[in-house]
């Protein structure tokens, strides 16, 4: 990169600053720590669904070689309590228009009377090395009780269930329902209804970094640092603080690399607050590295829906009312509470005018792992379940599926578009900018336009050959708030130092908000320091989840520059002796317009504004070139997308081969296309696994039987098919830099627009796939019916 | 039999001698011991390849080896391939093709793929998706990772 | 996700470790390429008191060409088979079926042997063995036994070698002139474990199917030989018809089991299915074609 064209960045492809270290083996995650006397932690973990805790006896474990220290949950219990914040509250505008019933269970940091999921802490030890603490682990006496397990989310929520959370008298922990128009009037009347079940199974985020955490703690100064492979540090440090009864800045929380995250590590988890507590306890460093089955048995699951869904329509495809109910598994515990439940909701009516609509939604308690955000969180499902139904609604009629969606999709001349109901922060829904129509149009030209497809699908079918079309369309809110913070600083050395609250998984963020600050700044992005994940740089944050921080991070980034360059401007001012309307910022340096001469540099300016004996700042002005923003954005800003896809079907295997699959996607500008060209792929085929691959079975007892990546199923390279990404760039009004949220987009369609691409292959057979993940099996059957 | 015993490897050029228990794993062994994390863990069951590396001139899963086994043997990993600061062209064009996000598979990628690229001639795009199947990705939809590989192999180099 | 503690040795000669093998107990394992037994390590699902590293025993790896038949030493990476002209020349269908096990990596490790004694009901290399008929050469203290791969496996993991015993060659017959060999398998993932795959070796002469062998891993406790299916082809010209009536009676022989991956129903369907492109596959390759 040269400094020669400091501006401009923003929407280049810029190379990613994060590539060097990763390729050379120099980054380092939380498994790459060593701290001086560090002891490694292992937990116990329950191997029934559902039992009351009877003994827990360390006397073995203990004697075990290396072992260090061990607790029980019950000891914990007493230590620490439940994690507290952990539930997104609801806000205002949102409580007042959804009737909603919330009761969440709390979770204690380890299981204490009671187990709830296959997989669930009991108790941890600490010794030498990982080998020796699992050695300690085996040498545990336990002893438990089992109970019934629950299992079915239907069953569960009947009233003569066992209850798992005895104290909350129910396992139907959650109840919402919402609603636009009148729904039963317009679907009484209309010409046409069809209900439909459809499921969206259980499978997780699934990075190929497990989690990990270390801490360590320092008695001189009563402080922690804790480093820990996560999306959340502020977070993470928020409830540290109040578990440990700690102020904030005698805690530090850094998210070193971290080898993907996907929503999976977005909240925070049980060991974030175990592990610092052990190290103080203790007075060494504790370091604990999940393995892959913990991994799979303990970090959040994700999806899990099964919906009833009842669609009304004229004779031209028009619909006229639409009411899903459907019921979310959430495992044992919901750790971030019924929000992406309620995403389901706000996400069922797509890109689609529809007047009238119902949601309503049951949050299930069940004996297996907890249920929380991953990629999409919330909006697969709702997609799957209108995708779904347009194809269905176009085969009723004997329509195309594309002229379905179009009968009914929000033209761009209606934007912005009131949908009618709230947003889960609490703001009316508006969808803020876009061209549905046109996206959609554009995808079916580039898989190469259905009339063609048809012929050939026919002639294939005469082959023997089994060709099939899908597609799928989709709204997202992105860049949700309630906030995002950054300071910015000028610090001696002249260079732009920049950190926020963003805290990355492999999107490439130094080098986004490098460049977003270096356009801010009109320098050479070689001029800016980015830190990131690491709360001893930013006083409040609040991570990277949900496709928020692009978007909210910049804002604040170009928020606290601007507050910083006003007080360059007037120490340039100052220094140049000229008026502030005369000076530009170009170069790293701050000239007088049309004088390139007259200029001082950013490194003047920061000595000059700095206090003391020596400063020479304007007289009055505070000292120092620092600011800190916190961007609170209005609400969210909707990204779209269109997908289209071509399948082939091996008759005598039901094996599914996608031949082409195309996105076109409009996340707004993009500051690094590149970028977000592999944002937008990488979730693709996570959606891909999730309609194919992946997924997550218990058996009747509760047990996981999917408890390794020979039975949990990540797509390879090998089945992964070519994945051609357009890109349409509608600037979203809501924000100066015109950038919509995108990190999630691509896992949502996938699983709808492969089961809509299977069902229309083998249309001659009228079988239906309403439910996923989408088995061979049940494809091969299809050719039996 | 047991107790630690003294292990001696050729890592990337540099003779390394360790103490290991019998049953330490040849990732631990490398990681821990000898203190080259680029190696990363990702199962320890064999699947997700992060932990390839080269032992005697070929990729094999470090999870799947004992310490002891690899007692006079020559490894390569990752901290290996670049010439000083300047990086081997796999690597570069790794950077190029956009074939890593989080890092965190790419270790593996990068051995896996110069081992195929070596013992198998004029790989087709296919034979690269399926050689390279060897390793997951959960962040890049892998084609990024095939067009590099698919490059260095035109290019021919090693 | 760590193995337990264990006692290891590493024998150089084969009486050495035949030796530490009779004297370890049954709770002794042999290791070999690791592929197979380090993951169950790792998940502490196997807890031996011992392990003998065979890796060092020089004489147990290698490719003999005997005439009629190929001795292939227990050690033999799946690696050094796949890249191995005579393998590829004189048992075609060991060749083909390297290729489907696991992946490259893996393969540079796994050996021929530990595969053959692991018995894997998924695995590729024991249903070649069984198609083959290939003998399983074992050695203990106490002496050697030869034993026909109809009498080796067993059931799932369970093979005829007694706890002492180890598995030191396997012999493969060479493919006859004229001969055609296919390997056809379907599984979830590139280089998982087979659904179902079925190895088929079909001679043919004067236009009439002279020996024609099958056997399939993934349906069953163990490969399994078709003889039913064998009979279907046998004397027939191997057309069409015959190929339907051995790929049915595979579907019938098989012996299949659910679980997450497929029903049984299921991979009976693809025992079908693969058989008729692995038949499919060596009729075209075989010589003297009607
Ligand atoms: C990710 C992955 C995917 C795989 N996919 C496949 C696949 O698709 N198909 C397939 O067939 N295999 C597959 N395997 C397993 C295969 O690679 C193994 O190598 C093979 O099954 C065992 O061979 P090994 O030499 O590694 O044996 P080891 O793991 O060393 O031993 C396996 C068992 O056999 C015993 N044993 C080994 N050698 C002898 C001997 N000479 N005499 C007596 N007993 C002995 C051991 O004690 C142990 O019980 C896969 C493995 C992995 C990790
Ligand atoms: S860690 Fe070795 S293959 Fe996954
Ligand atoms: S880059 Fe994250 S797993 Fe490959």
């Amino acid at each position: 990169m040269t400094a020669a064209s400091p501006a401009g960045y923003i929407g280049r492809s810029v190379p990613r600053r994060e590539d060097r270290r990763l390729l050379l083996g120099q980054g380092s995650y939380v498994a790459d720590l060593v701290l001086p006397g560090m002891v490694h932690a292992a937990f116990a973990r329950s191997q029934l669904a559902h039992a009351r805790i009877v003994s827990v006896d360390f006397a073995r474990a203990l004697a075990e070689p290396g072992a260090v220290f061990a607790l029980g949950g019950a000891e914990l219990a007493r230590e620490m309590p439940p994690i507290g914040g952990m539930q997104v509250t609801a806000p205002k505008g949102w409580a007042e228009r959804v009737d909603h019933r919330i009761t969440l269970p709390p979770q204690n940091l380890m299981a204490s009377d009671r187990v709830r999921y296959v997989g669930e802490a009991f108790a941890v030890v600490c010794a030498d090395s990982r080998y020796a603490a699992e050695d300690a682990v085996e040498a545990i006496d336990a002893g438990f009780e089992p109970l019934p397990a629950v299992v079915d989310p239907e069953a569960a929520s009947a009233p003569d269930a066992a209850v798992i959370h005895p104290d909350l008298g129910t396992n139907a922990v959650a109840e919402l329902h919402v609603e636009k128009g009148d729904v039963a009037a317009a679907m009484a009347s209309a010409p046409h209804r069809i209900r439909r079940r459809i499921r969206h199974h259980r499978y997780a985020a699934m990075p190929l970094e497990c989690r990990g955490v270390a801490a360590e703690y320092d008695r001189r100064t009563d402080s922690l640092t804790v480093w820990s492979s996560t999306q959340v540090v502020h977070w993470v440090r928020k409830e540290l603080a109040f578990a440990l009864g700690m102020a904030e800045e005698k805690i530090r929380v850094l998210a070193p690399d971290v080898g993907g995250g996907f929503g999976g590590k977005g909240h925070v988890y049980p060991e974030d607050l175990i592990i610092p507590w052990l190290a103080r306890r203790i007075g060494r460093p504790v370091r604990w590295v999940e393995d892959r089955h913990e991994h799979i048995l303990n970090a959040a699951h994700s999806r899990d829906n099964i919906h009833d869904a009842e669609i009304g329509f004229d004779d031209t495809g028009r619909i006229l009312a639409f009411r899903d109910d459907f019921i979310v598994d959430s495992g044992a515990y919901s750790p971030v509470g019924a929000g992406v439940a309620y995403n389901t909701t706000a996400h069922l009516l797509g890109p689609y005018h529809i007047e009238n609509f119902a949601g309503g939604t049951v949050v299930a308690i069940t004996n297996k792992t907890p249920n929380a955000p991953y990629r999409g969180a919330g909006r697969p499902e709702a997609v799957q379940v209108t995708e779904r139904l347009m194809d269905i609604v176009a085969d009723t009629l004997g329509m195309e599926p594309a002229d379905v969606r179009l009968r009914n999709m929000i033209g761009p001349e209606r934007m912005p578009y009131d949908v009618g109901l709230p947003y889960r922060d609490g703001v009316p829904m508006t969808y803020d900018s876009g061209d549905y129509p046109a996206s959609l149009r554009r995808a079916i030209d580039e898989i190469g336009g259905i009339e063609a497809f048809r012929e050939r699908q026919e002639k294939a079918r005469a082959e023997g050959r089994w060709l099939g079309l899908g597609l799928g369309c989709y709204t997202e809110g992105t860049g949700v708030g309630p906030f995002e913070g950054a300071t910015v600083k000028v610090d001696a050395s002249g260079k732009i130092v920049v950190s926020t609250g963003a805290c990355p998984i492999g999107q490439g963020h130094e080098t986004v908000f490098a460049q977003v600050t270096a356009d801010a700044w009109n320098v050479p992005i070689e001029d800016v320091v980015v830190l990131l994940a690491d709360t001893s740089t930013l006083t409040m944050g609040y991570g990277s989840i949900a496709s928020r921080s692009t978007v909210t991070s910049s804002m604040a980034i170009g928020d606290a520059s601007d507050k910083v360059k006003a007080k360059v401007l007037a120490v340039a001012a100052h220094l140049l002796e000229a008026s502030e309307a005369d000076l530009e910022l170009r170069d790293g340096r701050v000239a007088v317009k049309g004088v390139p001469d007259m200029a001082v540099s950013l490194r003047e300016i920061a000595a000059a504004a700095a206090p003391g004996w020596l400063s020479r700042r304007p007289e009055g002005s505070e000292a120092g070139l620092e600011a800190t923003s916190y961007y609170e954005p209005p609400t969210v800003t909707w990204a779209y997308a269109s997908n289209a896809a071509i399948v082939e079907i091996e008759p005598d295997t039901g094996r599914v081969r996608i031949e082409r699959y195309v996105e076109v996607h409009d996340a707004g500008r993009l500051v690094n296309p590149g970028l977000a060209d592999g944002q937008v792929k990488g979730g693709l085929v996570q959606g891909l696994g999730g309609a194919l691959y992946e997924s997550i079975e218990y058996d009747e007892a509760g047990q996981l039987l999917t408890g390794s990546f020979a039975d949990y199923l990540l797509p390879t390279a090998a089945e992964t098919p070519p994945i051609e990404v357009v890109h349409m760039e509608t600037p979203t009004p809501l924000n100066p830099l015109g950038v919509k949220g995108l990190g999630e987009g691509g896992a949502i369609a996938p699983p709808v627009v492969i089961a809509n691409a299977v069902t229309d292959a083998l249309k001659p057979f009228g079988v239906e796939f309403n439910t996923l993940p989408i088995r061979w099996q049940d494809v091969r059957a299809a050719f039996d019916s | 039999m047991t107790a630690k015993r003294s292990v001696t490897v050729t890592v990337n050029g540099e003779t390394r001698t360790g103490e290991a228990e019998p049953r330490m794993l040849l990732s631990d062994f490398l990681r821990d011991t000898l203190g080259l994390t680029g190696t990363h863990v990702g199962c320890e069951h064999g699947i997700c390849g992060a932990c390839t590396v080269h032992v005697d001139g070929e990729a094999a899963r470090s999870c799947l080896m004992l310490a002891v086994q690899a007692d006079g043997a020559e490894i390569e990993t990752v901290e290996g391939l670049a010439d000083g600061e300047t990086l081997h062209r796999l690597q570069q064009l790794f950077s190029k093709h956009r074939a890593l996000q989080c890092g965190f598979c790419t270790p593996g990628m990068l051995m896996t793929a110069l081992d195929l690229v070596r013992h198998r001639p004029n790989l087709t795009e296919a034979e690269i998706r399926s050689g390279m199947a060897a390793v997951l990705c959960r962040c890049t939809g892998y084609e990024g990772i095939v067009h590099a590989v698919a490059e260095y192999a035109s290019g021919g180099e090693r | 996700m760590k193995p337990p503690r264990f006692d290891y040795h590493a024998p150089e000669s084969l009486d050495e470790a035949l030796d530490l093998l009779a004297d370890s107990g049954p709770d002794a394992r042999i290791l070999a390429g690791g592929q197979s037994l380090v993951p169950a390590l790792n998940f502490r699902l196997a807890r031996p008191s011992v392990l003998i590293d065979i890796n060092g025993v020089a004489e147990l790896a290698g490719i003999e060409d005997a005439g009629e038949r190929l001795v292939i030493g227990a050690t033999t990476r799946q690696r050094a088979i796949e890249t191995s002209e005579t393998v590829a020349r004189r048992v075609p269908l060991l060749h083909e079926a390297t290729r489907y096990v696991a992946h490259l990596p893996i393969r540079t490790r796994g050996t021929l042997g530990g595969s053959v004694a692991n018995a894997d009901p998924a695995a590729e290399d024991p249903a070649v063995a069984a198609a083959l008929e290939a003998t399983m050469v074992c050695r203990s203290r106490r002496g050697e036994r030869r034993i026909a791969a109809a009498g080796f496996f067993i059931d799932v993991l369970t093979t005829a070698l007694e706890p002492d015993e180890m598995l030191i060659a396997v012999e493969f017959p060479g493919i006859p002139d004229g001969a055609g060999a296919a390997f056809a398998e379907i599984s979830r993932r590139d280089g998982d474990f087979a659904l179902a795959g079925v190895a088929a070796q079909i001679a043919i002469s004067n236009g009439r199917v002279a020996d024609a062998r099958i056997a399939a891993c993934g349906v069953g406790p163990a490969p399994l030989r078709f003889r039913d299916a064998e009979d279907a082809l046998l004397d027939s010209a191997c057309g069409p018809e015959a190929i339907e009536a051995a790929c049915d009676a595979v579907a019938a022989s098989s012996d299949p089991h659910d679980d997450v991956h497929a029903s049984a129903a299921y991979r009976r369907q693809l025992a079908a299915a693969m058989a008729r492109r692995a038949l499919n596959g060596a009729r075209a390759r075989a010589g003297g074609a009607a």
